[in-house]
């Protein structure tokens, strides 16, 4: 294995260990339309990621021991990446009441979540980071204020103004991240903020972690190259240049997501966030959608953008910039959450990377179910080309071949 | 004898749009010179104030663009020697064109003006050139939008032949036997800031 | 210059030129409107279908008549009675559109971008009739028109646009069309009601926010009031309709702070008492009826640009 290791690094390919995803949908039980725990799991591989955490906005909801070990044996008999469950804060993830969350982390649970929603009831929160102690697991909240955000479909900015959309303002993530800030500080709790977005939340973050907090945070590798201007049919990356040939169909509904592409000035704070240690990870909140929720008008569609094969070439876009040191960026995907969750980087799980590698990203070049990411079409740089998970060699094949090689196995 | 792009200045009222002819040499003759597209707006004049001795009933409507300016100064030049001032409109009949979908865009409309009532006179459609006849075909589907004319006359400054439509002037200001592939020049000092006419011709082989 | 869009979806990115054509057929048009025999045959053969997925008298209307006065038929697909009504998808609706094979769709929708989502999806040009907040470009292209024709060259005049600026089509449109013909804008009205980057600074040259109306009136060379919807009162935007028209609403007054001369327009349909005075609205400088006879003539002109020369032969 050691042997292969080298050769690879002989090719001039960077081997790092796998990395690992804090914050993946893979949508089943119950949505088997948009994924399935097999087809996500074998799309993490693609895009590097040797472990990858399944949230638990599932139907039903991964609230009960019995479901946390389905779960696990699911991810199992898929038989790709590692599958970590994370479990629901609340039963049935309704914000009233807490689930049972010591044995949930008893049957496996690595972390607790309601994410896509908050938990709005303060005290509730409060009591659940109070009570997750007993576990020695992280709280992972969605930092959202609904009622500010209530009808927004993108960043409340200069773009949903000439767009006329109805727009989601810094200030309602901002406003939640504080609330959580304050609690966590206030009960000692383990918290995660996962997926921040905006200049305002980092600076939260760094001023607390600055007063000793144990607080810790996660970005998305679309919050770090794409902007609100994609929405309005820019298809150039943050570190790009405007160009007439950058340009697309205004009003995509791949550009939905939540929290959303937020403006430069977030975008470059985010960077500076990872470069200087303020920023713990960098998660995917790979959230894949079939085309009945997304071929829609846009304010129908449903949020999300698939990112788990697409992370890492989005990623090395930055660092080619200099906006952060690439050792930075891969202790955010592998070190960075493996601390987050508190578990050990295998040894025998690692990644062969060719940073030069160019791929079109097309609907069949994706793995995963969910197609719906606006990089769909463009030419990007950075590629896995060798996984080993647990000593055994498993890149899986894409689905339909693709005429240019995908790179040297 | 010298290489000359042909272009069209405008389209509205001529159907000869024509690609440049690289390589091909051309001949330009003047058919009508400053003082023979005077003379000619003059006795068609005069034709007409013959033929219909009731100027009351009579009305001049001139074909953008072109037609228009032609049409006023017949109207002058009525007014100079017979003291009556007959209604002048202007047609644009870009709209009743049947080639639009055969052009590959969509040419400019232009407003018509007729500020009077057309039932019951006898109007006189002018145009600078007749050829195949198209234009007069769809002036006069524009006119009857706006009522029942006594009778509709036409009157050209120059008549070049190759008709592909039942159409015929009645007041010509003169015959040209051309080739279909030629070029006629109308310039009008209104429009082009002189008087004249010419021809640009292929050179035969 | 050569007509080159295919659809007309926005006015976002039109060139001074572009809006001038538009502008100048429309004149022509008004012409045919007053002739006899109101019509002309360019569309003859040729089909325009009405998507109305949002309620409209006065547009769809307008855009009937403006259809028919070029001769094409007219199909009507609304939102009361029809599939749409029943859940059927926009994606399904447009395969409709699609396999009845117009010409031209024009389509009114309540979600910003609908008319996107159509355009890439069919073979017929798309006119947008309302899309959401987000435009109405025959409205605008009207308005600038409406205006064009009472004040001459709009160089350098200062329109005020006041009301629910957040939420107006019509005001994001008017706006694309009137400052490229050299014409400076004031929006006006409640702090709550203007998008928060607008009120903020961030707004395009020759742009300008006055909350106070009597200020922002004082001099305008125009005013195009907009419609207040009254469930903005419902959503916490507003405190009272009374207290709107108070502060905001046109009066008499305030109108004669303009400049002599100067008009006063409504995209219609207008609540009278709220945002404008009945006085006002059928008052001696109300151009708002002209409004609506210039909105058959654009769409005439927008009509025959986008459909009269398109090859038979290439139809879906």
């Amino acid at each position: 294995m050691s042997l292969d290791r080298r050769a690879l690094e002989a090719k001039g390919y960077l081997v790092v260990p796998g990395f690992v995803d804090l914050h993946a949908h893979l949508r089943e039980p119950g949505f088997e339309d948009s994924e399935t725990i097999a087809t996500g799991a074998k799309a993490a591989l693609r895009g590097g990621f040797t472990t990858v955490c399944a949230m638990p906005n599932t139907e039903p909801a991964i609230d009960s021991p019995g479901l946390v070990a389905e779960l696990i044996a699911r991810g199992r008999s898929a038989d790709a990446a590692r599958v970590l469950p994370i479990a629901a804060i609340t039963r049935g993830r309704k914000g009233r009441e807490l689930a049972d969350l010591v044995e949930l982390a008893a049957a496996g649970a690595v972390a607790f979540s309601d994410d896509g929603s908050p938990v709005e009831d303060a005290r509730l929160f409060r009591s659940a980071l109070e009570y997750a102690r007993v576990t020695g697991r992280p709280v992972i909240e969605h930092p959202q204020d609904l009622a500010l955000s209530a009808k927004g479909v993108m960043h409340e900015g200069a773009v949903s103004a000439r767009l006329g959309l109805p727009g989601m303002p810094a200030a309602a993530e901002e406003t939640a991240v504080a609330r959580d800030i304050a609690l966590a500080k206030m009960t000692g709790g383990r918290l995660h903020l996962t997926h921040l977005s905006t200049a305002g939340s980092v600076e939260l973050v760094r001023r607390a972690k600055a007063e000793g907090a144990a607080i810790t945070c996660d970005v998305t590798p679309h919050h770090l190259a794409m902007t609100d201007d994609w929405v309005a049919g820019s298809r150039a990356f943050a570190w790009e240049v405007p160009d007439e040939a950058l340009q697309g169909v205004p009003y995509d509904s791949s550009t939905k997501v939540n929290p959303p592409l937020r403006g430069h000035a977030d975008v470059r704070a985010l960077w500076a966030g990872i470069a200087d240690g303020t920023v713990d990870a960098i998660a995917t909140d790979h959230a894949p959608h079939s085309s009945v929720k997304k071929d829609v008008e846009f304010d129908q569609a449903a949020f999300g953008i698939s990112g788990l094969e697409t992370a890492l070439a989005l990623v090395l876009g930055g660092v080619r910039v200099h906006w952060a040191a690439l050792g930075a960026v891969i202790d955010a995907l592998t070190i960075g959450p493996a601390r987050v969750l508190g578990i050990e980087l295998a040894d025998d799980d690692w990644v062969a990377i060719d940073r030069n590698a160019e791929w079109l990203v097309t609907a069949d070049e994706l793995v995963s179910k969910g197609k719906n990411t606006p990089i769909l079409g463009r030419t990007v740089i950075g590629r896995v080309v060798h996984v080993s998970r647990g000593g055994e060699a498993k890149l899986p094949e894409r689905r339909v071949g693709n005429a240019e090689a995908v790179g040297r196995r | 004898m010298g290489f000359h792009r042909t272009y069209t200045s405008d389209s509205a009222t001529t159907f000869n749009d024509r690609s440049c002819e690289a390589g091909k040499e051309r001949q330009t003759t003047t058919l009508l010179s400053r003082d023979d597209v005077r003379r000619a707006i003059t006795r068609i004049a005069h034709e007409i104030v013959e033929r219909d001795r009731d100027l009351s009933a009579l009305a001049i409507v001139g074909i953008r663009a072109r037609g228009d300016a032609l049409a006023a100064r017949i109207q002058r030049a009525i007014r100079a020697n017979e003291g009556v001032d007959v209604p002048l409109g202007a047609i644009d009949i870009t709209l009743y064109r049947d080639d639009l979908t055969r052009i590959g865009y969509a040419p400019i409309v232009r407003e018509s003006e007729i500020p009077f009532s057309v039932d019951g006179r006898v109007v006189v459609l002018v145009d600078d050139v007749l050829f195949t006849g198209r234009t007069i075909r769809a002036a006069m589907d524009a006119l009857v939008d706006y009522g029942r004319p006594q009778a509709i006359r036409l009157a050209v400054l120059v008549d070049r032949g190759h008709r592909e439509l039942p159409i015929r002037a009645d007041f010509v200001g003169k015959n040209v036997p051309t080739a279909a592939g030629d070029d006629v020049r109308v310039h009008l000092a209104e429009v082009d800031g002189r008087d004249e006419v010419e021809v640009v011709a292929k050179v035969p082989a | 210059m050569k007509w080159s869009r295919r659809h007309v979806l926005d006015t976002d990115d039109w060139s001074r030129d572009e809006i001038e054509t538009v502008l100048d057929q429309t004149r022509a048009m008004i012409e045919i409107l007053q002739r006899p025999i109101r019509r002309a045959p360019p569309l003859r053969g040729r089909t325009v279908i009405l998507f109305f997925a949002e309620a409209s008298t006065r547009t769809r209307v307008s855009f009937e008549l403006a259809a028919k006065a070029l001769s094409a038929d007219v199909t009507n697909i609304t939102a009361s009675g029809s599939s749409v009504e029943k859940g059927e998808s926009l994606y399904d609706t447009v395969r409709t559109l699609q396999a009845l094979g117009g010409d031209v769709v024009v389509m009114r929708h309540a979600s910003s971008g609908a008319p996107y989502f159509v355009a890439e999806r069919t073979d017929a040009a798309v006119i947008n009739a309302g899309d959401g907040w987000h435009a109405h470009p025959t409205q605008g292209l009207l308005d600038a028109y409406t205006l064009r024709d009472a004040l001459g060259d709009l160089n350098g005049k200062r329109i005020v646009i006041v009301g629910d600026v957040l939420h107006s089509r019509v005001a994001r449109s008017d706006m694309n069309t009137l400052l490229p013909l050299g014409a400076r804008v004031t929006l006006s009205g409640p702090p709550t009601l203007i998008p928060t980057a607008w009120r903020c600074g961030q707004l395009p040259p020759g742009v300008t926010y006055e909350s106070d109306l009597d200020k922002a009136l004082d001099g305008a060379d125009a005013v195009i009031a907009l419609r207040l919807q009254r469930e903005r009162q419902e959503s916490g935007l507003l405190p009272s309709l009374r207290e709107y028209s108070r502060v905001w609403g046109l009066t008499a007054d305030r109108v004669g702070r303009m400049r002599p001369g100067a008009p006063v327009m409504h995209p219609g349909p207008m609540n009278e008492g709220v945002e404008i005075d009945a006085a006002v609205a059928h008052g001696s400088r109300s151009v708002i009826e002209k409004q609506v006879t210039n909105g058959v003539a654009v769409r005439m002109a927008l009509l025959y640009l986008l459909a009269a020369t398109q090859p038979l032969e290439e139809r879906p």
